[in-house]
């Protein structure tokens, strides 16, 4: 069933990054991970969709996604450039029932995101804050530049207050100043000394592009977790 | 036609007549899975089929790849709502395996490596229009697209072709499978846009 939503407020996080906040009248709820379909149908009835993560936890009839603007894409330019507020816009869900995480689980989390792929990780610290969870978790975000970093100041924030919460950046490109070590894509050592240890038996939870992805649950079943708690959810198509 | 979304053109289009709705054409393939990819070796790899009565028939890789083979060249549509078109394949007919097997059985639930399943029509993988594939454009189907062998399902939305394919239990009566109990349609016919549950 695709519902009718409008744009209420539209949020700058990096200059390719944006959150939009949508007003979807009998939003029905969702859990941390799941996703949308945004659908645009333009004035000669072509139609295209995408899906978006769901950035926040459930709150009412109000919604959050953050769009990465794909350089030549079809809709993401769309979503960050054109469309304004109080516009229309279809969406359907919430969709996905296995990358979710429920506030009841207790077993530690690792939440692996590269790129826009932090976006449901996001979803799931901030409900772990609403929930008043002390779950532990641990976030490794591997990310171009430090000006690509979402949510950067929420999660430096996040990190200092929400107690057993621990953030580590992985810069691919760049580097900020006093960062030990050079800019590389994310590797064993990364995923090793930022991760849990397998006999905690953690949940797992990896996002981001394709071959990301690929990458880190590979690294995390050769570490010797379980493939049953490696939890992937993939963006788009192979780099 | 849906609510207009001002200022929005779309991509300029050009005759996709061949795409069922909703789809947009890729060249590349992109890879959409619920965890890590399972890795078999093909010592150990084998191929499960099992009646509704509990028979069993057991194909090694050895038996599979010396089966009589097809090469399907086939159309995919992912639910995610890219195509690729006029993909080719290697591997052995559903019809072939299923032949010889004893069964009244009217619905199908495949197994993977990993845990994964995916429920069918037992007629769906009949005529023709299935096939377990270990061979993808001229080599073996790499671990990501569900090598060592998969299923080939081309004619409904490719969650049902399922990755790392291990084994179909015939059933009496219909079970969903993993993205079916995620609120995915149980049947799932691209050209009828059957998406999610309700479609
Ligand atoms: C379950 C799921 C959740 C998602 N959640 C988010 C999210 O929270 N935020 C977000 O920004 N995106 C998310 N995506 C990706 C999103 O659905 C679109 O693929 C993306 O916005 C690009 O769409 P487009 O129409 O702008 O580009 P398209 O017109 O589809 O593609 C244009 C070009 O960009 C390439 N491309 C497409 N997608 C990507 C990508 N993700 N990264 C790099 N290159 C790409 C294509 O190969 C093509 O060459 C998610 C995807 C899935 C499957």
């Amino acid at each position: 069933m695709w519902r009718v939503a409008r744009l209420a407020e539209r949020r700058v996080e990096t200059p390719t990054a944006q959150t939009l906040v949508l007003d979807v009248p009998g939003w029905p709820g969702h859990l941390p991970g799941q996703h949308v379909d945004l659908r645009l149908t333009a004035e000669d009835g072509y139609q295209a969709a995408r899906s978006y993560s769901l950035a926040g936890p459930a709150d009412g009839e109000q919604i959050e996604v953050t769009v990465q603007r794909v350089p030549d894409g079809e809709v993401s330019p769309y979503l960050t450039d054109t469309y304004a507020e109080g516009d229309p816009i279809e969406v359907r869900g919430p969709v996905g029932g296995w990358f979710v995480w429920r506030t009841d689980e207790t077993a530690p989390v690792l939440l692996v995101g590269g790129g826009s792929g932090v976006v449901p990780l996001m979803a799931m610290i901030r409900a772990r804050r609403a929930a008043g969870s002390r779950t532990p978790f641990r976030l490794v975000y591997s990310v171009r530049t430090p000006d690509d970093v979402i949510y950067a100041d929420e999660l430096r924030r996040r990190a200092r207050d929400d107690q057993g919460l621990d953030v580590a950046y992985v810069y691919t490109r760049a580097a900020p100043d006093g960062w030990r070590g050079e800019p590389h894509r994310i590797g064993l050592a990364d995923v090793n000394s930022h991760g849990w240890p397998p006999d905690l038996e953690p949940l797992c939870y990896v996002c981001g592009p394709t071959g990301f992805v690929e990458t880190v649950a590979d690294l995390l079943v050769g570490l010797g977790h379980p493939t049953r708690r490696v939890r992937t959810e993939r963006f788009g198509p192979t780099g | 036609m849906g609510i207009v979304s001002p200022g929005f053109q779309g991509r300029p289009r050009s005759s996709a007549s061949d795409l069922p709705p909703g789809q947009y054409l890729t060249e590349d393939f992109p890879v959409l899975s619920a965890g890590p990819t399972p890795r078999v070796p093909l010592d150990t790899w084998e191929f499960v089929l099992t009646s509704e009565t509990g028979a069993e028939y057991r194909w090694s890789w050895d038996e599979m790849t010396g089966l009589p083979q097809d090469t399907p060249t086939v159309d995919l549509h992912c639910v995610t709502r890219w195509s690729k078109l006029g993909t080719t394949w290697q591997g052995v007919s559903l019809d072939t395996l299923l032949d010889g097997v004893d069964t009244t059985a009217r619905y199908a639930l495949a197994h993977s490596y990993g845990g994964y399943t995916t429920n069918l029509p037992l007629d769906d993988l009949r005529g023709g229009r299935a096939w377990v594939v270990h061979t993808y454009d001229g080599g073996p189907l790499p671990a990501e697209h569900g090598g060592p062998a998969r299923l080939l399902v081309p004619h409904l939305y490719l969650w049902k072709s399922a990755k790392w394919v291990h084994g179909i239990r015939l059933l009496v009566d219909d079970r969903p499978g993993f993205w079916e109990t995620a609120g995915y349609h149980d049947y799932g016919d691209p050209w009828r846009e059957q998406r999610y549950q309700g479609d």
